[in-house]
């Protein structure tokens, strides 16, 4: 991106100062700059003008190619250690992390082991949402029946802000998560606490979860119920309801009543 | 179901103090314009000479006047939009989400279809014509009815502030949200509807543009001949005819998603939503086109006649416009990187992408060429033009970064993309719209704007912009994303700051405009322009009087060269003398006639109908839009003569504003 950015502004910029510059000098009050009306046609101009943006877009074009083959969200990253496997589901109004090695999940908190790459399996419970964490890198959409993957990792402790990158209706505001990267051992540890407390999301919870709901405040389940993730993708588990109640009725006016469920 | 569908007193916001009033408001603006007409006793005229109209210069001007209109009210979302932002930062500001939605839907929906497009339209329609040496279009009564579909399309989005409510799913509403599964309400189908009658409303506009720039043109005008503005419209209508019915299609199987339960693109029962994307954009781009080349035909026009000379590297420009039409059609990809694509589809979009950016460069250095050894004045259009240049290349620079995969992966849907498309639909759009409003209003009205209040209006316009839209990029960059309605990072408060305050920039530069427009016309005895020339133009609506007679030109004038007015003008000027005066045919021109205006009436009746569930009326507003084409079909007189007597009158006339221009001997 620095490289896009460095190649477009060494031609950018002397182009707008050129600008700038042949309408001061050709001012109409100015004597001393020549004034040439016959002047409306150059091959040698032309063939410049012409070459100097496909030379630039063919070097840019290599920088594309390459670019989007080596940072594929969908290419795992190079590491020694195995990946972590998390799958998102973006329901609305809130973010469903779901550990399927570790069986517990969590809501609008992502607690992820830092240094280890992250595989994201992504999926939509009702509209489209965009997974991202502008800290840790790509962003990649979120939609109802299909799966996308996003490989990121953190390579330090911390925490980042996350975000739906796509808006998906009035509680789309609330719909950011805490990314927590905790050092290896405390991770192993969150996991196992989590799985001793906390309730078990089972299809009626999931159910209950899939309701509109703005500014849910972070929880987690000890339990997720197997096979949660393929079933909303394969069409098993219906997608969100959607809005139930509006000004003058759902049909004209739809409402959310805010807060948490 | 009941006799009005979903409609009772209650759709109407009583506990929603804002759209009220502001309805309210509008509402009394209207009463009060319309009242007024009534006490002046100007309905005769307004009807006669401009509702029925079916001059090409009386519906541009309309078409503009509505785009105008419309950008204010667009521009009233716009400072909600940065004011609620700037006020939300840990708080939840004074727009609720239900409302704040609905304001930033209507703030593209209107910019866009009801504020750009009318007035590139009407810049068309007025300029087209009269550049190509001919006397009208080639369908006039097709031209009025596609201007009154488009107004048809701006009553109903306006409609929807005061009568239920307007669509909430962003300006493309990307299904499943937009799905009546997500959205119920009539906000969505006030979209649906709005769009579709004011779609077909440009469709009509751009077969008729297209055939008048291929079939109609003065003796002598051939392709290679035309003004600039000429081919890059004959490019921009070709673009909308081919992608327009795109959008057509897309938003009719949503419709019927909605309306009868099928499912192009819901989650259940296979519908893809990533069909609609693809579609949408694959009229979402070129539209970006269709929109911009038209800008770049005004900044052609303008950078040649304030340079006083002609456009630098001709053929090469219109090489550059027809390749930019012809790739601006594979690259609707870039719009979606993010959505799961593989690295070869994405980098191969991202190409083609970058590749426009070629004949676009390309146009930028004929264009600075243009300047050099020019003798340039900086009059307003020519402000606008160098204001375009700088704000456009970087625009572009942004542009080019955006189609690099690896960069959209962090910047798609950020403040840094919007950023972006304002930068170059108002450093591109607008600012062009604006260089051609002040370039060719005298030819329209016959006084110039005044220029003081034209080039305030211009240096507030472009620092409110930079001040707006710097702060937006850096946001961007700081991973901030589009459409919030309240923020909760603190980092990002400064810059949201900033950016409202280059609102008020931006207003103080609206209101110059405003007065710029009264100080005119008050003063419009000082600034008349009795020549029809008054920026020493070079083309040929400079060739006929200021304002033009009715029928343009009483003799086709014959072409001679790339610059049909200007090599005519240097004839005259080395002869010192006009050209004889030429044998007077009687013409025929076309009826004034009501079908447009009745057409969109009863469009308005079928689109309101349809989004409320009234099918009765629904039914009544398709057989009276059936009937007025009927009937219209089955008229007996469509054209009227034009004796040789009130030709030579208005050729006279002309020939003596020439020659006092000139300085040439009076010959008659």
């Amino acid at each position: 991106m620095l490289n896009a950015l460095t190649i477009m502004l060494t031609i950018g910029l002397p182009t707008i100062i050129a600008a700038l510059a042949f309408a001061w000098w050709f001012r109409a009050g100015n004597a001393k700059a020549t004034y040439d009306p016959e002047f409306v046609y150059s091959g040698r101009i032309e063939l410049i003008v012409w070459s100097i943006p496909i030379l630039v877009i063919l070097f840019l074009g290599g920088v594309i190619w390459v670019g989007s083959h080596q940072l594929d969200p969908a290419r795992p990253l190079p590491s020694k250690a195995p990946p972590l496997e998390v799958q998102v589901i973006s329901l609305d109004w809130k973010w469903l992390f779901i550990y399927p090695t570790q069986g517990v999940a969590s809501v609008n908190e992502l607690i992820i082991p830092a240094g280890v790459p992250v595989h994201f399996s992504i999926t939509s419970a009702s509209v489209m949402n965009v997974f991202f964490v502008p800290r840790m890198g790509s962003m990649i959409y979120a939609m109802h029946g299909m799966q996308t993957d996003l490989n990121l990792r953190a390579d330090h402790p911390g925490a980042f802000y996350g975000q739906s990158a796509q808006f998906s209706g009035d509680g789309f505001s609330d719909m950011n998560f805490t990314v927590r990267s905790l050092p290896p051992p405390l991770f192993a540890a969150w996991a196992a606490r989590t799985r001793s407390s906390g309730p078990s999301l089972d299809a009626k919870a999931y159910l209950q979860l899939s309701r509109q709901s703005e500014n849910v405040k972070p929880y987690t389940y000890r339990a997720v119920a197997p096979g949660l993730f393929q079933a909303l993708i394969s069409g098993r588990l219906p997608p969100g309801p959607g809005p139930q109640t509006g000004r003058n009725g759902p049909d004209v006016s739809p409402v959310t009543p805010g807060g948490q469920e | 179901m009941t006799l009005f569908g979903k409609l009772s007193w209650s759709a109407i916001p009583i506990d929603q103090p804002i759209p009220l009033i502001t309805s309210i408001a509008i509402m009394l603006v209207i009463l009060g314009v319309l009242a007024w007409a009534t006490i002046k006793r100007w309905w005769p005229y307004l009807w006669r000479e401009w509702i029925t109209s079916v001059d090409h210069k009386r519906i541009g001007v309309m078409y503009c006047v509505l785009g105008l209109v419309m950008l204010i009210r667009g521009f009233a979302d716009a400072i909600m939009m940065r004011t609620q932002q700037a006020a939300a930062i840990n708080a939840p500001g004074y727009l609720p989400p239900e409302h704040y939605d609905q304001i930033f839907s209507a703030h593209g929906t209107i910019m866009i279809f009801f504020g750009a497009m009318p007035l590139v339209i009407g810049t068309m329609n007025f300029v087209i014509p009269l550049q190509l040496g001919v006397r009208d279009v080639a369908f006039p009564t097709l031209n009025s009815t596609g201007f009154w579909l488009t107004a048809t399309g701006a009553l109903l989005v306006n409609m929807s502030l005061l009568i239920g409510e307007f669509s909430r799913a962003g300006w493309l509403p990307y299904p499943p949200l937009s799905e009546g599964r997500y959205s119920p309400g009539v906000g969505v189908d006030y979209y649906l509807w709005a769009i579709q009658i004011a779609g077909v409303g440009t469709l009509m506009t751009g077969i008729n543009l297209v055939t008048t720039i291929l079939k109609m043109r003065a003796p002598g005008m051939s392709y290679l001949r035309m003004p600039m503005f000429c081919w890059t419209s004959l490019a921009s209508n070709m673009l909308i005819v081919a992608a327009f019915p795109i959008l057509t299609a897309t938003l009719a199987m949503l419709t019927l998603d909605r309306y009868l339960g099928f499912h192009f693109f819901t989650n259940e029962a296979g519908g893809n939503m990533m069909m609609f994307v693809n579609l949408i954009w694959a009229w979402g781009h070129p539209e970006v086109y269709i929109l911009i080349l038209p800008a770049f035909g005004i900044f052609s026009e303008v950078f040649s006649t304030f340079s006083s000379k002609p456009l630098f590297g001709y053929r090469s420009m219109v090489a550059a416009t027809l390749f930019i039409c012809i790739v601006s059609f594979m690259v609707w990809l870039h719009h979606f990187f993010t959505m799961g694509a593989g690295a070869d589809v994405n980098a191969a979009f991202g190409i083609a992408t970058s590749i426009i950016a070629v004949g676009t460069g390309v146009k930028i250095y004929n264009w600075l060429f243009t300047m050099y050894r020019g003798r340039i004045r900086f009059e307003t259009p020519m402000l606008w033009a160098l204001g375009f240049i700088v704000t456009f290349v970087l625009g572009g620079i942004t542009g080019v970064l955006l189609a690099v995969p690896p960069a959209d992966f962090v910047l798609h849907n950020s403040m840094f993309l919007v950023a972006h498309f304002h930068n170059v639909i108002i450093g591109g759009v607008v600012f062009g719209v604006f260089a051609g409003l002040t370039y060719w209003f005298p030819k329209a009205f016959g006084f110039r704007l005044h220029e003081g209040w034209g080039q305030a209006a211009f240096w507030f316009s472009l620092t409110g912009f930079v001040i707006v839209f710097g702060p937006l990029y850096v946001l961007g960059l700081e991973g901030m994303t589009r459409r919030l309605q309240h923020v909760e990072v603190a980092e990002w408060t400064p810059w949201l700051l900033i950016s409202v305050a280059g609102v008020g920039v931006m207003v103080i530069g609206m209101l110059c405009q405003i007065m710029q427009l009264i100080v005119s016309i008050r003063n419009r005895d000082q600034l008349r322009d009795p020549t029809g020339d008054p920026w020493d133009g070079r083309s040929l609506e400079w060739y006929t009087l200021s304002p033009p007679p009715y029928f343009n030109f009483a003799v086709l004038p014959d072409v001679h060269g790339e610059e049909a007015y200007w090599t005519t003008k240097r004839g005259a000027i080395e002869r010192e003398r006009l050209a004889p005066e030429p044998d007077y045919q009687p013409i025929h021109m076309p009826v004034n006639n009501a079908t447009g205006f009745v057409t969109a009436f009863f469009a308005t009746l079928i689109g309101f109908a349809l989004i409320w569930h009234i099918w009765w009326l629904a039914i009544l507003g398709f057989v009276g839009a059936y009937a007025t084409f009927v009937i219209f079909a089955w008229r007996d007189r469509e054209e009227y003569e034009i004796g040789v007597d009130e030709l030579r009158a208005t050729e006279r006339e002309r020939r003596r504003a020439r020659e006092a221009w000139l300085g040439l001997e009076p010959s008659a």
